[in-house]
């Protein structure tokens, strides 16, 4: 894929804490490490940072290519580059990997120091107030007082108002794009059924399939293709499969027959390839545990009290998943605290994935409150 | 900047007008804030705190682009997303003529903001009306439609906005009536082009 305004070549690099990590659980997590990428320059007073955080299954790899594999093009590559919405001539960019995570940072399929074996079942519960805590600390390590601002979409998103109530002043501006405050019981029911698929597949072992040489590819394709139809709307899949059939006509068997079948197995297969089923059964609870209003009453208003960011809220109309609606309620606690908040519905027909789409609309929205950004 | 605002403030006679009637450091909700140049005027001019409610993507894009907070939203479905009372003014400025529920909005803007401001082309200008008598419906500077591609649906005099909040319990605090730049005293509902209007609950 030529892309002129890529930042090009990046590199992953890796950060090892040692302070043990206290999470929400009550677990602890004695050392961890952590990989990240960045794009562009820090500036001399750190004030032009910008933090990426990714979704259920994203990763630090947010733009940008690898030198040994030019075809592995970061997620968010549309979005942040030189010249891009999110431009890394001014900012200084960071995708981070969520601990949990298997793509480098410490999770599941690491190898635990205490055991010399793989964590498997035995890795805690990670909770977005944990992750919070991470990023304030990659922070310091980086020589960051406050992100100029904080990025994400869907869990991402979550994961960017989750830092604006754990750490107030390390974030002056929170974009949080196609999120929710908290998951619907439609939601947790989705991602049950995903988790059920992965703990219910034999090789799954309790969650100890490394040692048993096995991965349960199975259940982590059904989850994957579960979610994938949620990530897209009614009209996107009509409009690109419809009721089209692979070799034209009917074979009344159980095989591939109609297209969306075919395209809804490949995606299975390729995410069963590249990623780790405990990761994807933490990720899910995390997204499930997201409630910052729980220790409030309900009450998301008196929730976003101790927050001071500015924040651009973004949904998009076809999301069904993380519905505008939601998104609404999120503008609204935020203007009951008399933050400064901008709240844009974007019209697209993509479903929940709009938000990784390259939408003309969308973009010149985040590009128009970068710029306003002052560093 | 300033040089900016100060010829801003010739240009728009009207924001000026709406200007003189904010205390400085208030909190405004501006409905149907177009790109934003209102809410940007009086944050520069007086310090307040303030969001736009808007409807149409290009004007919510101005809005960032003017560094201005917008939410976007449809008035016709009202001001649920914010609190009673926690405005100190909300703005509808020329927007009143092309809503399709005038009355729920005027209760809306009262419910949101501790007094509204209002402002709104006068139907009863001589000109609109010399334009009628000639069997024409009116194309002005303030009415800058045909009237088959007009979004004007609601309009009026000074007389029946008057007679409007008389009958919704709306109390008129202060009126101002323009023409271009100029303070129409004598005969507003004729002379005036554009009127100014705030007022609170009764």
């Amino acid at each position: 894929m030529h892309d002129s305004d890529s930042i090009g070549i990046v590199t992953p690099q890796r950060v090892c804490f040692d302070t043990p990590l206290s999470l929400e659980s009550g677990a602890i997590l004695d050392n961890y490490e952590q990989v990240y990428e960045t794009y562009g320059e820090l500036n001399a007073t750190g004030s032009n940072a910008v933090l990426i955080c990714h979704a259920l299954s994203g990763n630090h790899h947010v733009a940008g290519v690898y030198a040994d594999n030019p075809k592995n093009v970061g997620w968010w590559n549309n979005m942040i580059g030189p010249g891009k919405p999110i431009d890394t001539r001014k900012f200084f960019v960071i995708g981070v990997n969520n601990i949990g995570g298997c793509h480098g940072s410490t999770g599941p399929a690491s190898i635990n120091k205490k055991t010399d074996k793989h964590y498997g079942a035995d890795f805690p519960m990670v909770t977005t107030i944990d992750w919070a805590e991470t990023y304030v600390r990659l922070a310091e390590k980086l020589g960051i007082e406050q992100f100029a601002a904080v990025v994400g979409g869907s869990l991402g998103g979550m994961s960017v108002m989750q830092l604006a109530l754990h750490a107030p002043e390390r974030i002056r501006h929170a974009i949080v794009i196609a999120a929710a405050a908290k998951l619907t019981a439609q939601n947790i029911a989705f991602n049950d059924v995903a988790r059920q698929a992965i703990i219910t597949d034999p090789d799954f072992h309790g969650g100890d399939y490394y040692s048993h040489g096995t991965l349960p590819r199975r259940g982590l394709r059904l989850a994957r293709m579960l979610g994938h139809i949620t990530y897209l709307s009614n009209d996107s899949m009509a409009e690109k499969f419809g009721r089209e059939l692979r070799t034209g006509s009917l074979s009344f068997n159980f095989d591939v027959e109609f297209q969306i079948e075919s395209y809804l197995r490949y995606q299975g297969d390729k995410f069963a390839d590249q990623f780790d089923a405990n990761t994807y059964l933490l990720m899910t609870k995390a997204l499930d545990y997201f409630d910052p209003a729980r220790d409030y009453d309900d009450n998301l208003s008196a929730a976003f009290h101790c927050a001071k960011a500015n924040f651009l809220v973004l949904s998009f109309s076809s999301d069904w998943r993380f519905s505008p609606e939601r998104s609404r309620s999120i503008v609204k606690a935020l203007l009951d605290n008399k933050l400064n908040v901008s709240y844009a519905e974007i019209h697209t027909r993509h479903g929940h994935d709009s938000f990784l789409m390259k939408d003309e609309h969308y973009h010149q929205l985040v590009r128009a409150y970068m710029n306003k950004i002052i560093i | 900047m300033v040089k900016i605002l100060s010829s801003l403030s010739l240009s728009r006679p009207d924001f000026a007008t709406i200007a003189a009637w904010i205390r400085p450091g208030s909190k405004v909700l501006d409905l149907g804030c177009g790109d934003g140049t209102l809410l940007q005027y009086l944050q520069e001019t007086l310090g307040v705190h303030g969001y736009g409610v808007e409807i149409d993507d290009a004007n919510v894009l101005a809005c960032l682009n003017n560094g201005i907070n917008v939410i976007q939203s449809d008035l016709e479905s009202g001001l649920s997303g914010f609190e009673s009372d926690s405005f100190d003014y909300v703005i509808l400025s020329q927007t009143l003529q092309a809503m399709k529920n005038t009355e729920n909005i005027i209760q809306e803007m009262l419910r949101a903001g501790k007094e509204g401001i209002v402002t709104f082309p006068n139907f009863g200008y001589w000109k609109n009306r010399l334009q009628v008598l000639l069997g024409h419906m009116p194309v002005s500077q303030t009415l800058p439609y045909e009237w088959f591609d007009t979004p004007n649906i609601h309009l009026c005099t000074l007389g029946d906005f008057e007679q409007f909040c008389h009958q919704h319990e709306v109390h008129i605090l202060e009126r101002r009536v323009m023409s271009g730049n100029r303070q129409i005293t004598l005969a507003p509902n004729l002379f005036g082009m554009l009127a100014f209007y705030r007022f609170t609950r009764r």
